[in-house]
């Protein structure tokens, strides 16, 4: 049983229909990256996964319970969410922004136990150097690791991750990419990751699944999904997928260009 | 030594500092409310001052002058206190405000909450049309009128989605709609109407009694304790909505429950002492300075500070042109602002 599934999920705005009939599965220990235009839908669906917004059809099981019918508690409990653009107005220590993890635990003391969570997070995501600085003064690939450790103390089976790698260079963007796979093989977390970067979500995650105007257009390996017809289709462009990389690897082409030497 | 030791370390002195800094307030606070308690111009000494608060709260153990005794029992000591809990209050609430609007510009007064309250209090003294008569006219309507406006902000905010920037935008609309209703009150009012409402806005604790002391207790110690136990959530709503509903918390319920408790301690405050800025925005900001924002010693000490600033302004206000005595709210701005400034820059500096 895949831990987290979606179910013929749909979501409207008021009379706007954002989402259609979604239907996807996340294994446990695997990355899923959510791609497809800006407007898509991908962040809606992030938010209806994790409960923030009430679909207006299907389901969303984790661990076999369904979200619906769940606490928010109990759902902070099981799936943490790292939202876009997140950290940038904290003023607090990393240590602290880290700990507020443990708040789906907390009831107000902080004990040795969550500290020491707390400092394993930090070690794993190598931030324990910058623990008592304050977030606002890190850069951003750093604050995107800050994110993920809070994240990970919240010690969820899943981990919903809304375009991390924004705003970072290719460096960063590789370096919270190599976390995040790393994170899902080595703990057996689900991860779900809204992305941009097709050629970055290729590299790193096991499935992709491709959305056009709220529907999935395509579900599956990143060499399979990742097509030049699929290009066309959904972005509007023409592009050549290489294939001769250790993962596809597309290259846009520009209007009226000719397509030879690349 | 091993880093997740250094880590730790850090930690607790972050918390010791935390705790030493409440600590040092609480005691500046009590030799500031010893001081106050014997300002006045009455002519007695310190001592005497002190034996008369004794003797009134061991009758037959310690014995005062009567006129003393009479003085801080009937004059002083319920005033002191009053500057103390108002101060607290309205700093408390102004830490909750900021923190949940994510807003450091928001306070009682840039929501509306207390703009309307003065319009509230115009009616009373202009039109004297109030829900309650007699000596609390003023009082009654101010306080009805400071819960109004919260009530309309959330309904505004409320019928397009709850959000910060929504919240922030319809106080401050709220704002200029109170601020022009009371105008067109003064415009319309007499001279002594006008000075009266004038009066209302500079703000001063100068109305206190038991009384009032008990109400504005009552409700900051029914208030804080739940403010305080749901410090969590307050941290994490400070970090975002998103942010806070991906931690488990039940955001729009709780930002409403939050602005309602503010808004009710605001109230419940402004109502007996007109409109005193600036507490409520600065000693929350001093506080993040000095010690962070983790709410769990944000509000206690964020609402020390504001005691002390109130006490320490009521102070000066009472002793300065003695035995006359400036509006208190005067005196916090004119004290306070220049020393803001000096913080935010010497902060800015660092």
């Amino acid at each position: 049983m895949p831990r987290l599934s979606v179910e013929d999920l749909s979501f409207a705005y008021r009379d706007r229909q954002v989402l259609h009939a979604i239907t996807f599965s996340v294994d446990a220990g695997e990355v899923l990256g959510l791609v497809g235009p800006n407007g898509c839908g991908k962040t809606t669906l992030i938010r209806c996964i994790d409960g923030m917004l009430s679909p207006g059809g299907g389901r969303v099981m984790l661990d076999g319970r369904e979200i619906r019918t769940m606490h928010r508690r109990e759902v902070a409990q099981a799936m943490a969410y790292v939202p876009q653009s997140a950290g940038n107005r904290t003023a607090a220590t990393v240590f602290e922004t880290v700990l507020m993890g443990r708040r789906p635990y907390l009831n107000w003391s902080v004990n040795r136990t969550d500290e020491e969570k707390v400092v394993a997070a930090l070690d794993a995501l190598d931030l324990g150097d910058l623990a008592l600085r304050k977030v606002g003064e890190l850069s951003g690939g750093e604050r995107q690791r800050v994110m993920i450790a809070r994240a990970l103390v919240q010690e969820t089976g899943a981990i919903l991750l809304d375009e991390p790698t924004s705003n970072l260079d290719v460096c960063h963007q590789m370096g919270v990419m190599e976390v995040l796979r790393g994170l899902a093989e080595e703990k057996g977390l689900s991860i779900v990751i809204a992305l941009h970067d097709l050629n970055l979500a290729a590299t790193y995650c096991h499935r992709l699944m491709v959305m056009k105007a709220g529907a999935v257009y395509g579900y599956g390996a990143p060499d399979e999904v990742l097509t030049e017809e699929m290009l066309r289709t959904v972005y509007g462009i023409e592009a050549v997928v290489k294939r001769d990389l250790p993962a596809p690897y597309m290259v846009p082409i520009r209007p009226g260009s000719p397509r030879g030497g690349v | 030594m091993e880093q997740s030791v250094v880590i730790q370390e850090g930690y607790a002195r972050l918390k010791k500092t935390r705790a030493l800094f409440i600590g040092g307030l609480l005691a500046a606070l009590l030799i500031l409310l010893g001081v106050a308690v014997t300002l006045g111009s009455a002519d007695f000494t310190v001592a005497e001052s002190y034996l008369a608060i004794l003797a009134g709260l061991f009758p037959g153990t310690f014995t005062a002058p009567e006129m003393a005794e009479i003085i801080v029992w009937d004059y002083r000591l319920h005033r002191v206190l009053f500057a103390v809990c108002a101060g607290f209050g309205l700093a408390v609430a102004g830490s909750v405000m900021q923190g949940i609007l994510r807003n450091p510009l928001a306070s009682p007064f840039t929501l509306g909450v207390a703009s309307a309250a003065t319009t509230g209090a115009s009616i009373a003294i202009v039109l004297g049309a109030g829900v309650v008569g007699g000596e609390y006219l003023v009082i009654g309507n101010a306080f009805l009128f400071a819960l109004l406006a919260a009530l309309a902000i959330y309904g505004m905010a409320r019928y397009r989605g709850i959000g910060s920037e929504t919240m922030v935008l319809a106080g401050i609309a709220i704002m200029y709609l109170f601020s022009a209703v009371t105008s067109l009150l003064q415009y319309v009012g007499s001279a002594e109407q006008l000075r009266a409402v004038v009066f209302w806005t500079f703000g001063s604790v100068d109305k206190s009694t038991w009384p009032k002391l008990a109400i504005v207790s009552l409700v900051l110690a029914c208030t804080i304790p739940y403010l305080l136990y749901r410090a969590w959530d307050l941290n994490a709503l400070a970090e975002g909505d998103e942010v806070a509903a991906g931690l488990g918390v039940p955001v729009e319920r709780s930002m409403v429950v939050f602005m309602m408790i503010a808004s009710l301690i605001t109230a419940v405050i402004i109502c007996f002492t007109g409109t005193i800025g600036f507490i409520g925005l600065v000693a929350p900001h001093i506080t993040r300075m000095a010690i962070g924002g983790d709410f769990r010693t944000l509000l206690p000490a964020s609402g020390l500070v504001g005691a002390l600033l109130l006490l320490g302004a009521d102070s000066i206000a009472r002793s300065v042109l003695a035995p006359q005595v400036l509006p208190v709210g005067i005196v916090t701005a004119f004290l306070g602002v220049p020393f803001f400034i000096y913080l935010f820059m010497h902060r800015r500096n660092a």
